[in-house]
């Protein structure tokens, strides 16, 4: 709340300042902004700049750094007895003062050394907005002050703007490579460390899986085995009846709404399309769960098939579906690029409709068509929800879909759903698994991108 | 000047294919348009053509931009068809028979009469392969080496077939704008058409590739009667026996292109020819 405020505060600052900066530039040159170097509306922007950023960064460090100044802080006034628990111990202390010291929880029970760290605690983390809160604003002004003793009609306001944006911007995306590596980063590091628990082969070579570890070591049982195999089978599996539904329905719709339907028909069915994608992956999991599955079962029960109710026939299917308006999207505008000249000189001979896209669109249109499926693949395989619900849990190396069997993202979901020791082999192989899909993931979307890629230069 | 002197001298300088004979003799009409107009949605393009199109002539469609060229041009083989928004009416005549009937199967009305399109538009399929599209489609080949032997006619006819027999299976699209444009005349030729519509087949080519195209344009009018389309004067002359003047959706001025440029009866003919208009 504080924290709002004093950002509002400084808004506040910032917008005068840009208020200050124009009317200053437009003052020095008499209101003729023809005389200024760059549009009065950069002087403006450039003293809200210098105003702005500087004191944003400061409270945006105050607040990073606040949490580990405190707790060194408290640490040290705690009495040596305290201090010399061991650090989880300490962990859990300090965090009962900082409990304490934020009121949500009672004071009962509490020995008094605690309690006046709690007290000190609370004063500190005031005092030290506070003193932050002033220097904010005093950093915000002295920013302002100079910036608009900076202000001259010869100035170049806006190379100086146009610089710091390019900052901003270059910042920005820095952030999120930087996140993408810290990810990645860490899925390979819990990955090593699972690898030297299992095996590298006995967890991508090895049919059989059952994680469950024994907790004590009297247990008996539970050894846990970690061959994914059958995941890598049963996601390949689903993903498969997935594209077989996906990947004609899709591209023979694309090539209706391209090729044969009226504007008004497209107009309507288009968007039509689209709304199946916006579907929430949850609802598809329950429909699949709750409504195809059992009808599977139910007409396979009819012929005399044994279907499971949990069937990666059904889990398939449903991602199928999810999937359509994914591969139609692309496929469209693949085939739309398809220059019309093609289209024109192919009547021009006599074909008719089906010729020409058969023997023209569609060859023309295929390394973009193939491009949009790899990267529907990748889609189904690191679909989860749908799974997750329909899909089950019995990690069945079969290629009958008709069975029930399990994927990579199901696993990884029941490896860490409940209470978890961390680095049991049990939590660590979900991050073996993560990184299998990420990898394969990532290989289908680059060759799939270079592929379409590759298609699109060929027209422009 | 004497325009039909220096076509001649072209006709001369190449050499003669054997006709495959189509029936008429030349200078019958193989078109006969009577009152065409064309709607593209509530605007109206053409206003009325009364045009003959003569077996084993050149006719030359010029005019300024917008007048309706294409539009018309586009009527002959009905590929206005597939604009949904364009609407024609008046009877067009070939060999007698209204091409503008419901039940005339555009597939046979656009194989014998082919069309050759303003930007060079080969498939990105082999040359042969380009080629021998419409042959397949429409089924004239009865096997693999009658195949060949269309190609090697087509490319023949299209002065192209020293220049890529070795290379056949190369795709169509790496040769260069004027072989692509001369690709596209054997495309064209190939399913052995009666009529040929070039519209503006040399804009987007140089002179000298322009040269080429009209020297095969004055060989295949031997065999093949063609409706043009072009921006040129210099290129209407050379190349056409009768030349059609279209003006804001009329016809101006129909003749024999000598006439046409020498004495034009109309005097916006007069202005546009002599450049002092569109
Ligand atoms: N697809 C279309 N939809 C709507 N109007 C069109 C369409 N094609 C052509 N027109 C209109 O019809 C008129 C005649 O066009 P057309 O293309 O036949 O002219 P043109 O004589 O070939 O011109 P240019 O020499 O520039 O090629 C123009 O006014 C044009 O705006
Ligand atoms: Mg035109």
């Amino acid at each position: 709340m504080q924290t709002f405020t004093l950002a509002c505060v400084l808004l506040v600052l910032t917008y005068f300042g840009f208020r200050m900066g124009r009317g200053r530039a437009l003052g020095l040159v008499g209101g003729k902004a023809t005389r200024l170097h760059s549009l009065p509306g950069y002087y403006g922007y450039y003293v809200a700049l210098w105003c702005g950023i500087p004191a944003f960064l400061m409270v945006a460090a105050w607040l990073t750094l606040e949490p580990t100044v405190l707790t060194m802080l408290t640490t040290s006034s705690l009495p040596a007895d305290v201090q010399s628990l061991s650090k989880n111990e300490l962990g859990l202390v300090l965090n009962d003062i900082r409990n304490l010291a934020s009121g949500s929880a009672a004071r009962a029970n509490v020995s008094p050394d605690i309690v006046a760290a709690a007290e000190r605690y609370a004063t500190m983390r005031h005092l030290g907005f506070a003193a932050m809160a002033v220097v904010a604003l005093a950093v915000a002004v002295a920013g302002l002050t100079f910036a608009r003793t900076r202000v001259t009609p010869d100035m170049r306001a806006r190379n100086r703007v146009e610089q710091t944006v390019r900052v901003i911007l270059i910042a920005s995306s820095t952030i999120a490579i930087l996140t993408t590596v810290g990810i990645v980063l860490s899925l390979l590091f819990e990955s090593l460390r699972f690898f030297e628990k299992i095996p590298a082969t006995d967890f991508l070579f090895g049919l059989e899986w059952s994680p469950q570890t024994a907790l004590r070591k009297d247990q008996v049982g539970s050894s846990g085995l970690f061959g994914a195999i059958p995941l890598f089978a049963g996601t390949l599996l689903i993903s498969f009846i997935a594209m077989c539904v996906a990947a004609p329905v899709g591209l023979l719709s694309a090539i209706y709404m391209s090729e044969y339907a009226h504007s008004r028909v497209r107009a309507v069915a288009k968007p039509m399309l689209e709304v199946l994608a916006g579907i929430p992956t949850v609802v598809y999991g329950f429909f699949a769960a709750l409504t195809v599955a059992p009808f599977f079962r139910d007409t396979g029960d009819l012929f005399g098939l044994s279907i499971s109710s949990e069937s990666a026939l059904a889990a398939g299917v449903v991602m199928g579906v999810m999937i359509i308006p994914f591969v139609s999207s692309l496929s469209d505008d693949v085939i739309n690029a398809v220059p019309q000249a093609m289209r024109e000189g192919s009547y021009g001979l006599g074909a008719t409709q089906s010729e020409t896209i058969r023997r023209v669109i569609l060859p023309a249109a295929l390394p973009g068509i193939v491009g949009g499926l790899l990267l529907a693949v990748s889609r189904a395989i690191g679909e989860t929800m749908i799974v997750v619900m329909a899909a089950g849990l019995a990690a069945n190396l079969t290629a009958n879909p008709f069975e029930a069997v399990t994927t990579v993202t199901v696993q990884i979901v029941t490896l860490l759903v409940g209470d978890q020791e961390f680095d049991s082999a049990k939590t660590l192989a979900a991050f073996a698994l993560g990184l299998v899909l990420f990898c394969v993931t990532l290989a289908l979307n680059v060759v799939a991108l270079t592929v379409v890629n590759k298609y699109r230069e060929q027209y422009e | 000047m004497d325009m039909t002197n220096v076509a001649t001298e072209m006709t001369d300088a190449a050499p003669h294919l054997p006709s495959h004979g189509h029936s008429q003799a030349a200078g019958e009409p193989k078109f006969v348009t009577r009152g065409v107009t064309v709607h593209y949605g509530e605007k109206q393009a053409l206003f009325g053509i009364d045009l003959d199109i003569n077996t084993n002539e050149v006719t030359a469609l010029i005019g300024p931009s917008g007048c309706g060229k294409s539009t018309y041009l586009r009527c002959l083989n009905r590929m206005n068809d597939t604009i949904p928004i364009c609407r024609v009416g008046g009877s067009i005549e070939l060999d007698g028979e209204n091409i503008l009937a419901k039940e005339v199967d555009v597939v046979h009305l656009r194989a014998r009469v082919g069309m050759v399109f303003q930007k060079p538009n080969p498939f990105p399929k082999s040359i042969y392969e380009n080629v021998c599209y419409g042959p397949r489609i429409h089924g004239i080949a009865s096997g693999k080496d009658d195949l060949d032997e269309i190609v090697e006619r087509s490319l023949e006819r299209a002065g192209l077939w020293k220049e890529v027999k070795d290379r056949l299976m190369e795709p169509g699209t790496g040769l260069s704008g004027g072989q692509q444009q001369r690709l596209c005349i054997a495309r064209a030729i190939a399913v052995d058409p009666e009529v040929i519509l070039m519209d503006e087949p040399c804009s987007a080519l140089d002179p000298i590739a322009t040269a080429k195209i009209e020297e095969l344009i004055d060989e295949l009018r031997e065999n093949y009667t063609i409706v043009i389309v072009t921006h040129s004067m210099q290129q209407a002359a050379r190349v056409s026996q009768r030349t059609a003047f279209f003006h804001l959706g009329d016809l101006i001025e129909h003749g024999d292109t000598d006439q046409i440029f020498t004495k034009p009866k109309n005097e916006k003919t007069q202005d546009y020819i002599t450049g002092r208009f569109g």
